[in-house]
């Protein structure tokens, strides 16, 4: 068998070997427990949050500059949070994520409500390194840490009627504040077709920068789709169902002549109100073109051979 | 009256000036100390523009203030904080030439063309410069009675500029529609019922 080097693919002398890899991961979480026990005590406040530790690092890499950590944590758009894009660091300091579970429904084998535990914890944690392309115009290199979203789903065996997968946030104007205001249809939904969430580059996320996820970016557990627009990697997850039919989502609810279900990043067809040709890399001061797919075009054009682009977009 | 001998008094128009400066100044000074967050110039053209809208309104409520007060003296300061206007408005307009098109002129024709909030926004831009050129006391009395016909644009560049920031929101229409608010209650002190109310 031929195997084609894929661009974000490293060289296998780079990975860590399996035993020294396990060693690592079990001293790790041995510290890590004893660790989070002190951290978990009344007076710190700190919250649960699934641990990070013994990711493999780089599993895929980028040849560009990773964004400062300070910029993607305090610069996004999380509207549960608030509509400026410093307001979900702002207002999301209290947001708790303990004894988080995810409901799991339609059409699989498995459904149920899950822990993030349980969800997990038989998989591996790894480090990839995408572009993030919002459909502003702005865009991000950052270091995620998660698991494939396919290894997830397929243990919970969805059936062959499963053509699509919804996702929705968690909706909670307590805890969310900014759903107090009605800016958007809560709960957030988001949705990919089945092929779409087996893709091997789409991630499920519970940390970044080599540290849990912050609750501004969607702790505890959020999407990360690198060839698709930001607003489609939904955040602080607490719903996947498995659906027949197209899954309504929140943008395209909110305004379907500029939000399709696909938001692809792609450069040729423009927002109706502004282009996509350019995007603006936060750290620099002047726009750079926008990459087909977001410059994963090798990877995942094939998922839509047979689509007219400009009418799904 | 304390009010109306305070903004006849020598001092009343380098303090407007100062006051009329003060949004440069704190844009300057976060600029330099890297206080303009992760994305600085998405930043600055915004405050800019809120700048340019802000003094437009304050340039356009002089004369509702004249009427609401008895104070003649507010319309000492409408030129002075119009042309401030006009000077955030350069600097929002310039933003977009350099750091949004790189003086890219084919692609800034194209956002102008086919973007409505640009055509918009850049009409508003156009449109005040004549206004501008004409504000000093020897084109008042050059254009005698023109004068005031050229410079009631003024009204159309509010409508342009208030439509200019509406129509890029996504979802979150409330600081737009305050303005919008405000907007409106202008022209209507212009146009509509409370021109005659305040007469």
């Amino acid at each position: 068998m031929i195997k084609i080097k894929k661009s974000w693919e490293i060289p296998e002398s780079e990975v860590t070997p399996e035993p020294l890899y396990r060693r690592r991961r079990e001293f790790m979480r041995t510290t890590a427990a004893i660790g989070g026990a002190l951290l978990l005590n009344p007076w710190t406040g700190a919250q649960a949050s699934y641990p990070v530790d013994g990711y493999q690092p780089k599993a895929i890499s980028l040849d560009e500059e990773i964004t400062d950590e300070e910029d993607a944590t305090g610069y996004n758009n999380f509207y549960e949070f608030g509509t400026d894009k410093e307001d979900p660091k702002q207002h999301s300091k209290r947001f708790r994520t303990d004894d988080w579970s995810i409901d799991v429904r339609g059409h699989c084998e498995k459904p149920g409500r899950y822990s993030l535990e349980d969800l997990l914890k038989p998989h591996s944690l790894e480090e990839r390194i995408y572009r993030l392309r919002c459909v502003e115009a702005w865009s991000m290199v950052i270091p995620w840490i998660g698991i494939p979203l396919g290894s997830i789903l397929k243990t919970m065996q969805p059936t062959s009627a499963a053509k699509y997968v919804a996702f929705r946030t968690l909706h909670d104007p307590v805890r969310m504040p900014g759903q107090q205001r009605s800016v958007l249809n809560w709960p957030y939904r988001e949705g990919l077709t089945i092929a779409e969430a087996m893709h091997p580059l789409t991630l499920l996320s519970v940390g970044m920068y080599g540290k849990t996820i912050p609750n501004q970016n969607g702790a505890p557990i959020r999407l990360v789709v690198p060839w698709k627009y930001g607003f489609k990697s939904i955040k602080s997850i607490v719903s996947i169902e498995f659906t027949e039919e197209q899954p309504s989502t929140s943008w395209n609810m909110s305004q379907s002549s500029e939000y399709g279900f696909y938001s692809n990043v792609n450069p040729e067809v423009d927002h109706p109100r502004w282009s996509q040709k350019k995007e603006r890399r936060i750290g620099e001061i002047f726009k750079r073109p926008t990459l087909m797919f977001n410059g994963y075009e090798e990877e995942v054009a094939a998922l839509y051979d047979n689509l007219d682009l400009s009418v799904n977009f | 009256m304390l009010l109306s001998s305070t903004l006849k008094s020598a001092w009343a128009k380098p303090v407007a000036h100062l006051l009329c400066l003060v949004p440069l100044g704190l844009l300057l000074w976060a600029a330099f100390s890297d206080g303009l967050g992760a994305n600085p110039v998405e930043k600055l053209s915004r405050e800019t523009g809120q700048w340019t809208l802000r003094l437009l309104m304050l340039t356009l409520s002089l004369s509702p203030l004249r009427q609401w007060s008895g104070i003649a003296t507010w319309l000492r300061f409408r030129r002075l904080i119009g042309l401030y206007t006009y000077f955030y408005c350069c600097c929002h307009f310039t933003i977009w030439l350099v750091a949004d098109h790189s003086f890219d002129f084919g692609d800034m024709f194209e956002d102008i063309v086919k973007r409505p909030y640009i055509t918009l926004g850049f009409s508003a831009f156009l449109l005040l410069l004549p206004l501008a050129l004409t504000s000093n006391q020897a084109m008042l009395r050059r254009l005698g009675r023109n004068w005031k016909r050229l410079h009631q644009l003024v009204y159309a560049i509010l409508v342009l500029a208030v439509l200019h920031f509406l129509w890029q929101i996504k979802a979150d229409y409330l600081e737009a529609t305050i303005y919008a608010i405000i907007g409106v209650i202008l022209l209507m002190h212009r146009v509509g019922p409370l021109k005659r109310l305040s007469r």
